[in-house]
C-alpha cells in the first residue's frame, strides 16, 4: 500500500501549495524555476525501431518508434508522415479509467506532434519511396506509466530521445511493390526541440508542475524551442488568462531552461 | 531424433528450462501496488488500485467486492506496430486473467468495492498472459490485498514433436500445442487452464505436470521479488 | 508445529503453522494448516498465530480517529474519502448535533474540498463507515500539511503508549493529528519544523519492520536540532 495517492486535491493542500509558491520554495523543496530530476534511457524496447524511457521526478513516459510506409497526406504528396499517439493508461493514476483516449491524451499527442513537426526534426521532403504514392511513415507512440504532472515535457523529451535512437529500416521498390531491403541506417535528425511547461499559481510562474500543482494552477503554458532558440510550438491550456507580460516572461524562462533539458538527451546515452 | 537431454531449442534452452525471469515489486509511485516482469523478451508492468469505491456506483455489489482486470498491449510491443484499440484477444485475456486471480483474493471482505488490476504489455514475446498473471499476483501482494496464495503462471506445450516448458513467441506460433496454466502452489489449485493445438491425453498430462513444475520455479522468483524490498532496507540499517 | 521463527518475514500463502491453533490477524486456515495472507512479520502468541502486516490498506473500525476529504454530498449527508474500501458517510446530525431540516445550507457547514478529522462511530449493514465530527478536536481542519503513511505502520508512529509521537512533538514543536487511516496532519510554526516531521515519518515508514526504531529517530532528531543533518 502506497502513501501519497494522487486524485482529489483538498482545499487545505491547494492553500499549502499556494503559500509555498509565494514563499519561493515549493512543497517538494524546489525553487520556482527548478525542474525535478530528469533521467533518460534509450533502447528500452528492443523490438521497436527506436525507444526511450523518460523520468521527470515520478512522472514516467515510454516512447516507441516504428518506421513503416504508406500513402502521403493529400495536401503534402511529396512528404513523409509523422504521427504521434499518446495513451495515459489507467495504471498511471487513480483518476484514469480504461477507455478511448480522452481530451488530455489527445492534447498531449498533438502538442508533442506540433513541436516535432515545426522544428523539422526530420527532413520530410526526403522521405518519398514512390513519388507521390508511397512515403516513409514515422509512428511515435507515447505511453504514460506514472502521471505525476508535466506530461507534455516528459513526452516531448521521450519522443525526441526515441527518434534520436531510431535505426530506420530502408524500403525499396521491387516489381512496383515496396519491400524492406534488409538494410538499416540511423534516422537522420535535423533538430532537437524541447518543451518547457509553466504553470501560473497565485499569480506566480513555476516550471515543471507536479500533478498537485496542476490541480492548483490557474493556467498552463507550454513553449517548445529548438536548439537555435526559435519557438516551434506554444500551447496555453487552463481556464484563466495571461497578460502579454506574463507570456513574455514565460518565454524568457523557457528559453533559459531549454538548454539544460536538452543536455539530458544530447549528452545522454 | 536426439535424446531430450542433448536437444536444444531455438533460443538454446533445454526442453524443461524457463526463460530468464526477473521480477521487481513496487515500481509505480501512484499505484497502491505494482510489479514489473521480464520473462525472456517479454516486458510487462502491472499496477493495482484498491480496494476502492466502485465507479459507476450501480456496478457495486452489496455482498462482495469485484475484481476488475485489464490486459492491454502498448502499440510498440509487437512487430509490426499494433493498433492502440483493445482487440478481441485483449478482451479474452482480460477475462481469463480475472478468473485466474479471483480465487486468490478474499473478495467477500470488500462489499461494494473494486480492486483494479491493470497489466500493460510493453514488449511481447509469447506467454504474455502468464507473465501478466505472475506479475499481477506480486502487485496484489505489494498492494497489501490479503491473498490465499501467490498465483504463478507459465505455459507448457509441444514443439517439433517434443513437450517443452515456457514457449516463446516462435514456439507458440510454429509449435503444435500451447497450454497456459496458473497455479497456487500451497493450495494445489489450478486457476487458469487453456489449450490450443493438438495433444494426446498422455501428452496433455505431461504438459500439465511440466507447467506446474514451471509455476513452482516462478513462485520462488515472485517470493524473492517481494522479499527484496525489505531485505534491502535491512542492509541500509546495518551500515 | 511452528514453521518460521518468531518475527520472521512471511508472504501470502506461507504456511505458518501445522496443527491446532487459532488463526489470528492476516492469516487463515486451510485444512490443518494456517497460512499468511499478507506480507509481514509472523507472530506466534499463546494459542494463536498472526502476521503484523507491512503492506495493508485501511480497514475502518468503530472508534478510529480518521482524517478525510469531503468529496461529494447528497441531501442530508456528505461523502468523505478516508482511504477505506468505500467512501464514508457523515450525516447532518453527526456534524451539527441537531436533526436535518430543509433550511440547512449544507455547504455552509462543510463543503466539497474540506478536510476533516472525524471518528468512525458505526459501520452500517453494508460496512460503510459512518462518521461523526461531534467531539473535542474533531471537525474541519483549517490549516496544516496532510501526508500519508501506510495505515498498518501507524502504530509504529504512535509508539508504545505514545512514546514515539510524544518525542516527535517535543523535539520539533509541531502539532500532529494522526488518523488511523494513515493520513496525518502536521502543523508547525515554520516550514522547517514541518519538513522535519515529514522526514521522520518517511523514515519510520521505511524502517517500520526493524527494531530499535525509537532510539534511531531520537538520534536523528537530535542531529537535526544541533544542525548536523
Amino acid at each position: 500500500m502506497k502513501s501519497g495517492k494522487g486524485g482529489f486535491t483538498s482545499r487545505l493542500k491547494l492553500k499549502r501549495i499556494q503559500e509555498a509558491i509565494s514563499s519561493g520554495k515549493r512543497l517538494d523543496g524546489r525553487g520556482l524555476e527548478d525542474y525535478r530530476d530528469i533521467r533518460v534511457k534509450t533502447g528500452v524496447i528492443e523490438k521497436a525501431d527506436g525507444s526511450s524511457e523518460v523520468f521527470i521526478g515520478d512522472t514516467r513516459v515510454i516512447a516507441g518508434i516504428e518506421i513503416s510506409h504508406g500513402p502521403p497526406f493529400e495536401d503534402t504528396p511529396g512528404e513523409g508522415i509523422l504521427i504521434c499517439n499518446a495513451e495515459i493508461v489507467p495504471l498511471a493514476s487513480p483518476d484514469i479509467e480504461p477507455g478511448p483516449p480522452d481530451e488530455v491524451s489527445v492534447e498531449l499527442a498533438r502538442v508533442v506532434d506540433r513541436g516535432l513537426r515545426s522544428a523539422g526534426i526530420v527532413d520530410f521532403s526526403k522521405m518519398e519511396i514512390i513519388p507521390k504514392k508511397t512515403v516513409y511513415v514515422i509512428n511515435v507512440d507515447l505511453f504514460v506509466l506514472n502521471h505525476a504532472g508535466n506530461l507534455i515535457d516528459a513526452s516531448t523529451l521521450a519522443a525526441v530521445a526515441a527518434l534520436r535512437s531510431t535505426i530506420k529500416p530502408i524500403f525499396e521498390v521491387r516489381n512496383g511493390e515496396v519491400v524492406p531491403s534488409g538494410r538499416k541506417e540511423p534516422l537522420e535528425i535535423k533538430s532537437t526541440p524541447v518543451s518547457v511547461t509553466l504553470s501560473k499559481i497565485g499569480g506566480a510562474l513555476i516550471v515543471d508542475p507536479t500533478s498537485e500543482e496542476e490541480d492548483a494552477m490557474e493556467t498552463r503554458l507550454t513553449i517548445t524551442l529548438d536548439e537555435k532558440g526559435n519557438v516551434c510550438a506554444i500551447q496555453k491550456s487552463g481556464p484563466e488568462a495571461l497578460t502579454p507580460e506574463e507570456v513574455r516572461k514565460a518565454i524568457s524562462i523557457a528559453a533559459s531552461k531549454a538548454p539544460e533539458i536538452r543536455s539530458k538527451i544530447i549528452g545522454g546515452t | 531424433m536426439s535424446s531430450n537431454e542433448e536437444w536444444r531449442r531455438v533460443d538454446g534452452r533445454r526442453w524443461d528450462e524457463l526463460r530468464e525471469i526477473r521480477i521487481e515489486s513496487g515500481v509505480l509511485p501512484n499505484a497502491d501496488g505494482s510489479a514489473y516482469i521480464e520473462m525472456g523478451r517479454n516486458k510487462i508492468i502491472v499496477g493495482v488500485y484498491g480496494p476502492r469505491e466502485m465507479h459507476p456506483k450501480h456496478l457495486a455489489r452489496p455482498h462482495t467486492g469485484i475484481l476488475r482486470c485489464r490486459y492491454h498491449m502498448a502499440p510498440f510491443s509487437t512487430e509490426p506496430r499494433r493498433s492502440p484499440a483493445p482487440s478481441r484477444r485483449d478482451m479474452e485475456i482480460t477475462m481469463v486473467m480475472r478468473y485466474a486471480l479471483e480465487p486468490a483474493i478474499f473478495l467477500e471482505r470488500y462489499p461494494r468495492s473494486t480492486i483494479d488490476v491493470y497489466a500493460e504489455v510493453l514488449q511481447a514475446d509469447g506467454g504474455t498472459r502468464c507473465a501478466s498473471i505472475t506479475a499481477a499476483a506480486v502487485a496484489l501482494a505489494d498492494a497489501g490485498i490479503p491473498l490465499k496464495d501467490l498465483v504463478a503462471a507459465c505455459s507448457a506445450g509441444k514443439y517439433e514433436g517434443r513437450i517443452v516448458l515456457d514457449l516463446n513467441d516462435h514456439e507458440d506460433k510454429y509449435g503444435e500445442a500451447d497450454l497456459p496454466l496458473a497455479y497456487m502452489p500451497n493450495l494445489g489449485s489450478i486457476t487458469l487452464l487453456q489449450m490450443d493445438g493438438l495433444l494426446s491425453p498422455e501428452e496433455l498430462d505431461r504438459c500439465i505436470n511440466l507447467a506446474i513444475e514451471g509455476c513452482r520455479k516462478i513462485y520462488e522468483v515472485q517470493r524473492e521479488a517481494l522479499k527484496r524490498k525489505y531485505e534491502a532496507k535491512k542492509e541500509v540499517e546495518g551500515n | 508445529m511452528k514453521t518460521f521463527e518468531n518475527r520472521e518475514l512471511v508472504l501470502p500463502g506461507d504456511v505458518l503453522y501445522i496443527g491446532r491453533i487459532r488463526a489470528g490477524e492476516n492469516t487463515y486456515r486451510f485444512g490443518d494448516k494456517i497460512l499468511a495472507t499478507r506480507i509481514g512479520l509472523v507472530e506466534y502468541g499463546r494459542g494463536t498465530v498472526s502476521v503484523i502486516a507491512l503492506e495493508a490498506g485501511y480497514q475502518p473500525l468503530i472508534g478510529d480517529l480518521v482524517v478525510g476529504d469531503v468529496v461529494d454530498m447528497e441531501l442530508g449527508f456528505w461523502y468523505v474519502d478516508i482511504d477505506a474500501p468505500t467512501l464514508a458517510q457523515l450525516s447532518v446530525p453527526d456534524a451539527t448535533g441537531s436533526p436535518y431540516s430543509p433550511e440547512i445550507v449544507m455547504p455552509d457547514i462543510l463543503d466539497v474540498g474540506d478536510t476533516i478529522a472525524a471518528k468512525v462511530v458505526d459501520l452500517d449493514r453494508k460496512r460503510i463507515p459512518i462518521l461523526s465530527i461531534l467531539g473535542k478536536g474533531l471537525g474541519r481542519i483549517e490549516d496544516g500539511l496532510v501526508i500519508r503513511m501506510t495505515p498498518s505502520k501507524i502504530p509504529r508512529l504512535i509508539g508504545k503508549k505514545g512514546s514515539m509521537v510524544t518525542m516527535i512533538l517535543k523535539e520539533t514543536g509541531c502539532d500532529i493529528i494522526i488518523g488511523q487511516n494513515g493520513r496525518i496532519v502536521v502543523k508547525g510554526r515554520s516550514r522547517e519544523q514541518e519538513d522535519m516531521v515529514v522526514k521522520v515519518i518517511r523514515r519510520i515508514e521505511m524502517e517500520a519492520h526493524t527494531t530499535g526504531l525509537t532510539n534511531r529517530i531520537q538520534e536523528y532528531l537530535r542531529c537535526w536540532k544541533e544542525g548536523r543533518l
